[in-house]
């Protein structure tokens, strides 16, 4: 593993801690993680050869600290509250990268002001919403069908970074409430109105997605192709919805062609 | 003592093989296999005509509450039965318990004091407010509410509902959730300056807090019976200690199952197909649903995880070997002789210290005839010997209507009997 220092910064006139793991050397590349909260995976030990990987974990996601998800209401608030943390880092324009949850507020942030983001890579998504192809709920779906949902293998030993382990209360807690903090911006369904701001993003696009993915399915990646204006896709086999986890050395390889050229 | 019948209007009727073959009988169970709008429509007249009997049997009060897609218990507006309930029950000394209008989830909130008014002035001023934050199923899954700000949306609507009672002034509303440019109540509650407050909860601190700060009663709600309930109500009087208020009894709510025969052998025979109903059935509730990401605070949360959740699946996976011995011994229903229902019926109120008791006479898929047998006997056998519980110590059960104080519905005891009886022959 790279080595990762950790930077505390005071944000929102000091009531949000926010807690960002760093690492590496080069372009500075932010990285926003799932619902989960943020897993130091093996692609951005990757990523970290050629970038300055930024990991913030969203606010009340950090071990010690659920209180900072209290002031920030809605997407308007996180995506204002990014470009505070991009400006406390020196970030003027970095490289997004966001995956599930995280990739819906990527593409926020660079809907919402197209100049602060160079360039944007979606991973597996949320944000969009199709009645014929609904979202499974994954915050209140039970661990067995999540499993299949999530993992073009089910039984991918990386699975245990996101699944609650009756055996140990800590990681239950853990990600019960990486959940809540994040489902405050999606809940109940996951479309907050991306749909009408995406053809704002400026930034050049690439979509990673696993071809197996159970919970966004593949349609939604021709979905956000055809809202953002200048977007690509790139399918990952034997993976689904936790691409990063289950093919880290693809979506690391994919991330360096793109952000590098 | 106050005691009411409460009733939950379960479908009476679900398939012998639903907890196998469904996995939740909240949010999910799907209403065409499993239902009939029919005889949906029977459950909530023999619902309404059960609460009815009790009225004029004598009960001190009769509660209805609110949940949504939910096979055992689907009153989606209680307001529609209390206002039914409202209006049979004019000349009696009988209070309307609706435990109640969800809050949060009821927009604007000021819908919940509008009708709560209303079923104020058609009763005459015998009106319990009852004020639920809703469960995760129904407030978050059901309704949509995000599950992180859904007790900050009840506090919201609950000082918006008691200001709209209250204020002389039109008004306006500037919350965080809701925002109202002129509120101003028509009709008005006849109970001044409000109805009482009764606060159902599951044992949550926060909602201990809350109870206590605007000294409402709190009623502790739970299907697992008194014995397991000492351990929270303890929990509730010393916290009630701590914050210096009186302990006077009638500050709690309990509920609890009941269930009376003319014997105990007779007592099992008669209900206890219907108690394996409520706890396989109407308790078979996906743990997912429950636990929703962010609905519990985050100490509340570890507290969860670390200290009740075990014991809680600990006790749900050994209820389902339960016999009828073990649901009476462990008094998650109190059943048997008039003599035995008492005996620990007295026993439960004095240990948990509660004033304004619940009583679950219907339960699961009981018939109708059952019910009212049951609602008979416990009128007439059990409920006048507790009238003068905590009188002795001279408590005055702030948390009743205010027209009712000080008075019984002792008259009607056996009414309701006697009028079927007549209309019989």
């Amino acid at each position: 593993m790279a080595a990762t220092s950790e930077q505390t910064l005071k944000l929102w006139e000091d009531q949000v801690t926010a807690h960002v793991k760093v690492a590496g050397a080069g372009p500075a590349l932010v990285y926003l993680h799932s619902g989960y909260g943020l897993v130091w995976d093996e692609s951005l030990d990757l990523l970290a050869k050629d970038f300055t990987v930024y990991a913030p974990e969203h606010p009340g996601t950090s071990a010690g600290d659920p209180d900072s998800i209290k002031p920030l209401d809605d997407v308007w608030d996180l995506v204002l509250y990014y470009y505070e943390l991009f400006d406390k880092l020196g970030l003027e324009a970095p490289a997004v990268v966001g995956h599930s949850f995280g990739g819906m507020v990527a593409a926020e942030i660079a809907a919402s002001n197209p100049r602060r983001v160079s360039r944007l890579a979606l991973i597996n998504p949320l944000g969009l919403w199709r009645d014929d192809t609904p979202i499974r709920n994954y915050m209140v779906t039970p661990q067995a069908d999540l499993d299949h949902l999530m993992f073009a293998d089910p039984h991918n030993p990386a699975r245990k970074h996101v699944s609650m382990n009756l055996e140990d209360p800590d990681s239950i807690i853990r990600i019960t409430w990486a959940l809540g903090c994040t489902g405050k911006f999606i809940w109940p369904i996951p479309d907050k109105g991306l749909r009408k701001r995406a053809h704002r993003i400026a930034a050049p696009t690439l979509l990673i997605w696993g071809k197996q993915d159970g919970l966004t399915k593949p349609i939604y990646a021709e979905e956000f192709k055809a809202l953002i204006p200048n977007a690509k896709i790139e399918m990952v086999d034997k993976a689904a919805h936790m691409t990063p986890l289950e093919q880290p050395a693809v979506v690391a390889k994919l991330l360096r062609d793109f952000l590098k050229h | 003592m106050k005691i009411s019948m409460f009733h939950l209007m379960p479908y009476r009727d679900l398939p012998a093989d639903f907890e196998q073959k469904y996995q939740s009988v909240w949010v999910d169970p799907p209403f065409w296999e499993l239902a009939d709008p029919a005889k949906v429509g029977q459950y909530y007249n023999w619902t309404l005509d059960e609460l009815i009997y009790a009225a004029k049997s004598g009960m001190d009060g009769i509660c209805v509450n609110e949940h949504h897609q939910n096979a055992y218990g689907f009153m989606p507006s209680p307001n529609l039965m209390g206002s039914v309930l409202a209006r049979a029950t004019n000349g009696m000394n009988c209070a309307v318990v609706q435990m109640g209008a969800t809050l949060p989830t009821t927009n604007p909130p000021i819908r919940v004091a509008e009708e709560y008014a209303m079923l104020d002035t058609i009763s005459g001023g015998r009106l319990v407010a009852g004020m639920p934050l809703g469960t995760p199923m129904d407030a978050n899954l059901c309704y949509g509410i995000t599950p992180i700000e859904h007790r900050e949306r009840y506090y919201e609507a609950h000082d918006l509902i008691l200001k709209a009672w209250q204020s002389r002034e039109t008004f306006a509303w500037n919350g965080k959730y809701f925002k109202l440019p002129m509120v101003n109540l028509w009709p008005r509650p006849i109970q001044q300056p409000h109805p009482p407050v009764w606060v159902p909860g599951a044992g949550s601190l926060s909602t201990w807090d809350f109870a206590a700060k605007h000294d409402h009663c709190y009623c502790f709600l739970s299907y697992y019976g008194n014995k397991l309930g000492k351990r929270v109500m303890d929990g509730f009087w010393e916290f009630v200690d701590k914050s210096k208020l009186d302990p006077n009894p009638y500050r709690a709510g309990f509920l609890q199952l009941v269930v009376v025969a003319d014997s105990d052998a007779q007592a099992e025979r008669d209900y206890y197909p219907h108690i394996r109903y409520f706890y396989d059935k109407s308790l078979h509730i996906l743990n997912e649903y429950q636990m929703i990401p962010g609905n519990q605070d985050y100490r509340s949360l570890t507290n969860s995880v670390k200290n009740l959740m075990p014991m809680q699946l600990d006790l749900m996976n050994s209820v389902k070997h339960w016999k009828y011995k073990d649901f009476v011994d462990n008094q998650f229903v109190i059943a048997g002789s008039p003599a035995t229902v008492r005996d620990q019926l007295m026993e439960a109120v004095k240990k948990l210290r509660v004033g304004n008791l619940m009583v679950l006479l219907h339960i699961g898929s009981m018939p109708h005839e059952l019910t009212l047998k049951n609602i008979d006997l416990f009128s007439r056998e059990v409920l006048p010997h507790f009238r003068n519980v905590w009188d002795e110590d001279g408590w005055d059960n702030k948390w009743w209507p205010t027209a009712l104080r000080g008075k019984t519905n002792a008259e009607n005891i056996g009414r309701a009997a006697r009028e079927e009886s007549r209309v019989g022959k």
